[in-house]
């Protein structure tokens, strides 16, 4: 049982600006309603304002140029079935066909995902490879953060109460990176998830000449720790390794990895656990990634486990 | 707020509240038990209903949504006496059990058939991954949707 609210649907960013600046704390501002309707069916959230932000031209759609921008009103599902974003970034199309369930994904949107800041949100942990940023709207004007920054903490961001999530802007890999995302739970909400993404220099497919090395690598590591992390360290680690030599340099960055996120000990484990665990699966990630780099396709499926 | 919907082929003006859930619509406005409450998160999939043709959890979706969308129940899959293809593979399969499931995997199984004509066991696996059946181990509702995928044809 939802409490009642009133439920506003402006055409205009401008005019959904105004809404939440005037309303404050007692507006929220609705999309797909997977995340916010659940928490304000607990009571946890009680907006007595929702401010539906799906007409508002501008919010739901993708769009190409030196970057790819993906609008807030974005579905899950559109992501995932985009022509343009399987072009520009493949791994976001085969993770957006992950998220969650199908019914979730028909309705939720990416802007909703990015702004709730789950640190168990797939689609945050991938954008940080993607040097992702998010644009922000108020009365006062526009602004773009990395969403490094955006994401301030659990279920924390620095979006103002009058601002809005207009969109995402994600700048694709180059056309010869090899990328995997590996994630790890029992249940639907991933307890570990990691994107890797490895460029070599030498000519995708044909390699295995053992002078490849690896020009460009990304890793960043979700749901263990208060937010995801992209881990730079682990990715300098990387650079300049020979693929020949892959297992070491890969070892010594999963190492590196798993010092670079902060777990907690809860219900899913142990930090010690979830460290260990972070190694292990930036390992088998960088592997997959490595062989797909090559032209492989790997068919390690590994229990509970989803490779995209 | 005054919305139009057609729900099971038949158009209908309801009034609801901007909070009114689909699924208390559905069950006690329009009195179509068939969607089920049961996670009430959009984890298991009893409350599945078809809007426009896609899957959605009628427990987590706002009622003023389906606004000029029709919205498919598992009481408008059968046409008069005669099942839908689906519903008799399920009954041939023996893919239901206790039947609290049974409504949500119909009408999932249905949005998966109507984007893949030829299906693999995987597109079904993946598709069905967020319906939950602690009754029949899955093995006999996977078999019934490809069965039925193959009567389709």
């Amino acid at each position: 049982m939802l409490r009642p609210f009133t439920l506003h649907r402006p055409e205009t960013a401008e005019e959904a600006c105004a809404l939440l600046a005037g309303l404050g704390e007692d507006a929220a501002a609705y999309a797909g309603g997977t995340e916010l309707l659940l928490l304000m069916k607990l009571g946890v959230l009680r907006p007595r304002h929702l401010v539906d932000i799906k007409r508002i031209g501008g919010f739901t759609g993708i769009t190409d140029g030196a970057r790819l921008t993906i609008g807030a009103a974005v579905t899950h599902r559109a992501l995932e079935r985009s022509a343009l974003v399987g072009a520009r970034c493949p791994l976001v199309s085969s993770v957006a066909r992950h998220v969650a369930n199908v019914r979730v994904r028909n309705v939720g949107t990416v802007g909703g995902n990015l702004a709730f800041a789950d640190p168990h949100s797939d689609l945050a942990t991938l954008f940080l490879t993607l040097d992702a940023s998010v644009e922000l709207l108020s009365p006062r004007g526009r602004r773009e953060l990395p969403l490094d920054d955006f994401i301030r903490g659990p279920w924390e961001t620095s979006r103002a109460p009058d601002e809005l999530l207009r969109s995402v802007t994600l700048i694709p890999w180059a056309g010869d990176t090899a990328a995997a995302y590996v994630k790890f739970g029992v249940h639907e909400r991933p307890t570990l998830a990691v994107a890797t993404a490895l460029r070599l220099d030498g000519t995708v497919g044909v390699g295995r000449n053992g002078g490849e090395r690896i020009v460009d690598a990304r890793i960043a590591v979700g749901c263990v720790g208060p937010t995801p992390v992209r881990i730079a360290a682990a990715e300098a680690r990387l650079k300049g390794a020979s693929i020949a030599d892959l297992e070491n340099a890969a070892r010594a960055a999963a190492d590196i990895a798993a010092a670079g996120v902060d777990p907690a000990d809860d219900l899913y484990g142990s930090a010690d656990y979830k460290r260990e665990m972070v190694a292990v699966f930036v390992r088998r990630a960088l592997r997959i990634a490595a062989a797909r780099a090559r032209g492989a396709e790997p068919v390690a499926r590994f229990p509970h486990a989803v490779v995209a | 707020m005054t919305i139009h919907v057609i729900v099971n082929g038949r158009p209908r003006d309801l009034e609801v509240a901007p909070h009114a859930l689909l699924l208390d619509v559905l069950r006690d406005a329009l009195d179509l038990k068939g969607a089920k409450r049961s996670c009430d998160t959009q984890v298991c999939g009893a409350c599945t209903v078809l809007v426009d043709g896609l899957a959605v959890s009628a427990c987590t979706y706002l009622a003023v949504e389906a606004d000029g969308r029709s919205v498919l129940t598992v009481e408008g899959l059968a046409e008069g006496e005669s099942l839908h293809p689906l519903q008799q593979a399920f009954v041939d399969a023996g893919a239901v059990q206790c039947g609290f499931c049974t409504s949500g995997m119909l009408l999932t199984a249905k949005a998966m058939l109507s984007e893949h004509d030829k299906p693999t066991r995987d597109d079904v696996l993946h598709y069905l991954r967020g319906s939950l059946c602690r009754c029949t181990g899955y093995r006999k509702i996977v078999e019934a949707v490809l069965a039925a995928a193959e009567t389709a044809r």
